[in-house]
């Protein structure tokens, strides 16, 4: 039985999440959440039906879409699992499968949603 | 029955130090890169059911509480990016230029230079595509 370690491949989602996020993260939520909805330098037709969809039918938008949703929560399922046991939290194996299951899903859900849009 | 030895109680033992306060902070700040990324999520998943469903999360975007909302975050994520450049010269490899080691401070400013040019390159990749 080979008992080699998950860790490392964690630690690279954690890491690339963690510089994808520290490099555009911030500009993103003000994109998103400030400026297209406030039409605040963006215009807010940015967000209309036909142009997200146009994005995300592109396979660099899809790309692009699926690396930022699941490298983000990939990112933050690391820090908050060590967070919890910091705070004596320290039911490993159900920390483990909430905050990893939660990241795996949410990766999926995004997948599964951006293949559905179509190309 | 085993012996009843004293363990230091380790409640609340992260504010006993204004560094531990600060790594927790900077921990904090996952839960709330996590909370974008499901609001992403949703939009994604909205725009996979159709229009109407979608135009639901964009209305919902548009309210007056989740626009302060984006704000709150847009201060958590700056200072995920100030905090991710701090400790970046603590988690990778020396680097050294011509002999010498090159200084932290240096790592972390060349960090968050990266991150305002790939920040603008992302906002006028956006008006590009508004055109």
């Amino acid at each position: 039985m080979s008992a080699r370690s998950k860790q490392p491949i964690v630690w690279l989602l954690f890491g690339a999440g963690g510089m994808l996020s520290a490099l555009i993260g911030w500009m993103l939520v003000f994109i998103t959440g400030i400026a297209i909805p406030a039409g605040l330098f963006l215009s807010p037709d940015l967000f209309s039906y036909d142009h997200v969809l146009a994005f995300h039918r592109h396979w660099a938008g899809k790309a692009f879409a699926f690396a930022v949703i699941s490298l983000f929560l990939w990112h933050g399922a690391l820090r908050i699992y060590h967070s919890l046991h910091d705070l004596g939290i320290k039911s490993h194996t159900l920390n483990g499968w909430a905050v990893f299951g939660i990241a795996a899903l949410g990766s999926a859900a995004a997948g599964y949603a951006l293949l559905a849009i179509g190309f | 029955m085993g012996r009843r030895t004293y363990t230091r109680p380790m409640d609340g033992w992260w504010l006993r130090n204004p560094f531990f306060v600060k790594y927790m902070a900077r921990e904090l700040t996952a839960v709330f890169v996590v909370l974008y990324a499901l609001i992403l999520l949703v939009g994604v998943m909205r725009l996979a059911e159709g229009r109407a469903p979608f135009e639901h999360w964009v209305a919902n975007l548009q309210t007056g509480p989740a626009i302060a909302m984006h704000v709150g975050l847009l201060a958590v994520f700056l200072y995920h990016t100030l905090s991710w450049f701090q400790i970046m010269p603590k988690t990778m490899a020396p680097v050294i230029v011509a002999g010498m080691k090159v200084p932290a401070c240096a790592i972390t400013g060349a960090g968050l230079v990266a991150s305002a040019i790939a920040s603008i390159a992302v906002f006028v990749a956006f008006r590009m595509f508004a055109a």
